[in-house]
C-alpha cells in the first residue's frame, strides 16, 4: 500500500507566492516606465536597469524554492519539447500511421513505428503545438476518442508482433466537447485502460509534460511509467480544482500545492517509478539535453523489460496498480 | 466500532430523506407524492416518472434477496495521503450523513437466486467518488468473483475521481480495470449498471468496460462535466446531452432499464450467462426413493459455478 506524504512545506510556498507576487510588482514598474514617453531619457533607462537587475536576482532565488505551481508553469511551458519530437528523436526510420479505422484520423495523437536503440518498438503520444497555428490543427494537445482508438490499434500492432510500446504523454486533457462524448470518449479511455493492463508486450511510459487526468492514463498505464522532473501529473487540473473547491479558478496555485502533482510527489505515491532529470531550468533550455535524458532512462528498462516472459511480466504489471491506493481499517 | 458503521439491516428503503409530514415534493416535476407511494414505487415519481437517487444500501436492497447480502470490506476507510486540507471534515461529514464508511458497498448477495459479486457506490457520500477506498472496494469485489468465479454487477452513481487523494485516485481507474480485465479473460460475466449521475473517471474505467451496460432512464451519464464543454464549444447544449437515452442513440450502452424491471432483467442476463443459482426457483422436487434432494447450490446440494 501506498505510504501518506509528509506535510506540505507551506513556508516555503508562502515564500515563493510572495516572491512572486514581488517579481510582478517590478515587471509592473518596468512596463509602466517604458509605456512612458520619456522612456529614452537616461533616467527611466538606468531605472529600468536597476529593476531588472532585481527582478533577475529575484529569479535566480526563487529556482531554490521549488513549488507545484513552478512545475505546472514548466510542464506547460510553450518551448518544452512536444511529445511528438521525443517520439521522432528517440525512434530511428520513424514512420507514421494514421487513423481509428473507424472514424478519422485524429491529429491530436501520433502513432507510429520505429526503431529504439536497434530494436523494434510502437510509440503513441498526444501532440501538442508551438504556436497558436499549430495547436489549433492538432486541439492543443486534447485527444478525441477516434485519438485513443488509434493509439490501441498501434498499440495491438505492437502486440502482434511482440514489440514493446513507447508511451510518451504530454496532454492537458481528453478533449471536453460535445463530439467527443457523442462518440464515447470514457468508453474510448476506459478501454485503452482496461486494454493496456493486459497488452502482452512491455509498456514504457514518459510523462514529459502534463499527465492529465484520465486523458493521459488512457496512454500511460505500463511497467515502467517515468517522468520528467518538471512535470506534472494529476486527476484534475489545478484550475480545475480550484473552481470546484473555492469557485475560484485564479486559486489554481494554491490547488497545485493541494493536489501534490510534481514528480517528486508523484514518486513518492509509487505512482511513477523513476523520475529523469532535466537539464538545469528546465526541459525548454536544453532540448537535446533532454531527449538523451529520456533515452538514457529508457535504454535499460527497454531491455530489462523485454527479457521477462510474458506471463511475469502480466504478473508485476497488475501487482503494481493493486498496491497503489492509500486506506485505513477501522476496527 | 464506531458509530458510522453501524447500519440498518438491508430490506427497506431508507426514510433519511423524507421529512417528519406524509407528503413529499418531487425534485424533479414538483408534484406532492404521498411517501408510502414514492417507496413503493422504488422512488420513481409516480407523477412523472423520475428515477430518485437511491443510496448504496437502498440499491442493495431494492436488487437483492431479502437477507442473501453478505458485506465484504465494510471497515475499510479513506485515510488522508496528500494531507489535503478539509478532507477529514469532509470525510467525517459523510460518514455523519449516510451512515457508511466511504463511497461504495461490496459483498456478495443473490439476485432472484443467483449469487453474485456486487458493488453499489454511493452518491451522496461525496459524490461518489472514488478515491483508494472505492477502488480498493471495486478491486477486491472483481477479485472475489474470479476467485469463487461468480458474476459481477455494479451500480455506480459517481461523480467521478475524488480530487483530495489525486494522482491516487486516478490510479484506481487502472487498478479496477486490471481487475475487472481479469473477468473478462476468466469468461466470468460483469454486468454494469449506470445510475444517476455516472461522470468522470468511473465511467472511464470499470462502468463502460461491461460485458452489457444498463441504464436506468434519465441517469446522466458522461465523461466531462456540461458546465466545462458548453464553456469549450461556447455553445449551450441540449437539455438530453448525455442523458441515458442520448447513450443507447449513440450506441454507447445497451439499454435502458426501467428501475421496476430492472431486478428481473439482470437475473435474465445472470441465468443466460451461466450464472449459479444458489437457492432453487421451485422446491426441490421429491426424488423416486421418496427423499428430498437439496437443489444445486443450497446446502447440501452439489456445487454450482459459472462454467
Ligand atoms: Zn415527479
Amino acid at each position: 500500500m501506498t505510504r501518506a506524504l509528509p506535510e506540505r512545506d507551506r513556508a516555503a510556498e508562502a515564500r515563493a507566492a510572495e516572491m512572486e507576487a514581488r517579481l510582478a510588482g517590478i515587471q509592473r514598474e518596468i512596463d509602466a516606465l517604458r509605456r512612458r514617453s520619456e522612456k529614452d531619457k537616461p533616467d527611466a533607462v538606468e531605472q529600468i536597469r536597476v529593476l531588472e537587475a532585481r527582478g533577475e536576482e529575484l529569479r535566480e532565488s526563487m529556482l531554490s524554492i521549488r513549488t507545484a505551481w513552478q512545475a505546472v508553469a514548466l510542464a506547460r511551458h510553450p518551448q518544452r519539447p512536444k511529445a511528438q519530437e521525443f517520439v521522432r528523436a528517440l525512434l530511428d526510420e520513424f514512420t507514421e500511421l494514421h487513423g481509428d479505422r473507424l472514424f478519422r484520423d485524429d491529429p491530436a495523437m501520433l502513432a507510429g513505428l520505429g526503431w529504439f536503440e536497434g530494436q523494434p518498438a510502437v510509440a503513441v503520444a498526444p501532440c501538442k503545438g508551438r504556436d497558436t497555428r499549430e495547436n489549433i490543427a492538432c486541439n492543443f494537445g486534447m485527444p478525441y476518442p477516434e485519438g485513443y482508438r488509434k493509439a490501441l490499434r498501434a498499440m495491438r500492432l505492437a502486440e502482434k508482433f511482440g514489440y514493446p510500446v513507447l508511451s510518451i504523454v504530454d496532454t492537458p486533457a481528453a478533449f471536453p466537447g460535445d463530439a467527443a462524448e457523442e462518440r464515447g470518449q470514457a468508453e474510448a479511455i476506459a478501454r485503452n485502460i482496461g486494454e493496456m493492463t493486459r497488452l502482452r508486450v512491455p509498456v514504457l511510459v514518459v510523462i514529459t509534460g502534463e499527465g492529465g487526468s484520465g486523458g493521459a492514463l488512457a496512454i500511460a498505464v505500463g511497467d515502467a511509467v517515468l517522468m520528467l522532473e518538471h512535470a506534472v501529473y494529476t486527476v484534475i487540473p489545478p484550475e480545475g480544482c480550484a473552481a470546484i473547491l473555492w469557485h475560484d479558478a485564479g486559486r489554481a496555485r494554491e490547488a497545485a500545492s493541494a493536489l501534490r502533482l510534481t514528480a517528486q510527489e508523484i514518486a513518492a505515491l509509487g505512482v511513477v517509478d523513476e523520475i529523469i532529470p532535466e537539464p538545469s531550468g528546465g526541459a525548454h533550455l536544453d532540448s537535446q539535453a533532454a531527449i538523451a535524458a529520456v533515452r538514457e532512462a529508457l535504454r535499460p528498462r527497454m531491455t530489462a523489460l523485454s527479457n521477462l516472459p510474458v506471463e511475469e511480466l502480466l504478473r508485476r504489471r497488475y501487482a503494481k496498480y493493486r498496491a497503489i491506493g492509500y486506506h485505513e481499517e477501522q476496527s | 466500532m464506531l458509530n458510522w458503521l453501524r447500519r440498518p439491516k438491508h430490506g427497506r428503503i431508507s426514510r433519511r430523506d423524507i421529512p417528519a409530514g406524509l407528503w413529499v415534493k418531487c425534485s424533479r416535476c414538483g408534484a406532492a407524492v404521498y411517501h408510502r407511494d414514492l417507496e413503493r414505487a422504488l422512488k420513481v415519481c409516480p407523477k412523472c416518472g423520475w428515477h430518485h437517487r437511491l443510496g448504496a444500501e437502498e440499491r442493495l436492497s431494492i436488487t437483492l434477496d431479502e437477507h442473501s447480502f453478505e458485506e465484504m470490506d465494510a471497515n475499510l476507510a479513506s485515510g488522508d495521503p496528500l494531507r489535503f486540507d478539509g478532507y477529514r471534515e469532509k470525510l467525517s461529514e459523510a460518514r455523519a450523513n449516510t451512515g457508511n464508511a466511504d463511497a461504495a458497498i461490496v459483498g456478495v448477495g443473490g439476485i432472484e437466486g443467483y449469487r453474485t459479486a456486487v458493488g453499489a457506490l454511493d452518491f451522496a457520500f461525496m459524490g461518489g467518488s472514488m478515491g483508494s477506498v472505492v477502488g480498493e472496494k471495486i478491486t477486491r469485489v472483481a477479485e472475489r468473483a474470479l476467485q469463487d468465479r461468480l458474476p459481477l454487477v455494479i451500480f455506480s452513481a459517481s461523480g467521478g475521481a475524488r480530487m483530495q487523494e489525486g494522482a491516487l485516485s486516478l490510479m484506481q481507474l487502472a487498478k479496477t480495470s486490471a481487475a475487472v480485465g481479469r473477468l473478462h479473460e476468466a469468461h466470468l460475466p460483469y454486468l454494469s449498471v449506470m445510475c444517476d449521475p455516472t461522470t468522470g473517471g468511473v465511467t472511464a474505467s470499470f462502468a463502460f468496460q461491461g460485458d452489457v451496460i444498463i441504464a436506468e432512464p434519465g441517469a446522466l451519464i458522461g465523461f466531462a462535466g456540461r458546465r466545462v464543454i458548453e464553456q469549450t464549444i461556447r455553445r449551450k447544449l441540449p437539455e438530453r446531452f448525455q442523458t441515458a437515452e442520448f447513450c443507447l442513440e449513440h450506441g454507447l450502452i445497451d439499454m435502458v432499464v426501467p428501475r421496476p424491471e430492472l431486478r428481473g432483467v439482470l437475473a435474465r442476463l445472470l441465468r443466460f450467462f451461466g450464472a449459479p443459482r444458489a437457492v432453487a426457483p421451485e422446491p426441490a422436487a421429491a426424488a423416486p426413493d421418496g427423499e428430498a434432494q437439496p437443489a444445486p447450490g443450497e446446502p447440501g446440494g452439489p456445487e454450482v459455478a459459472c462454467p
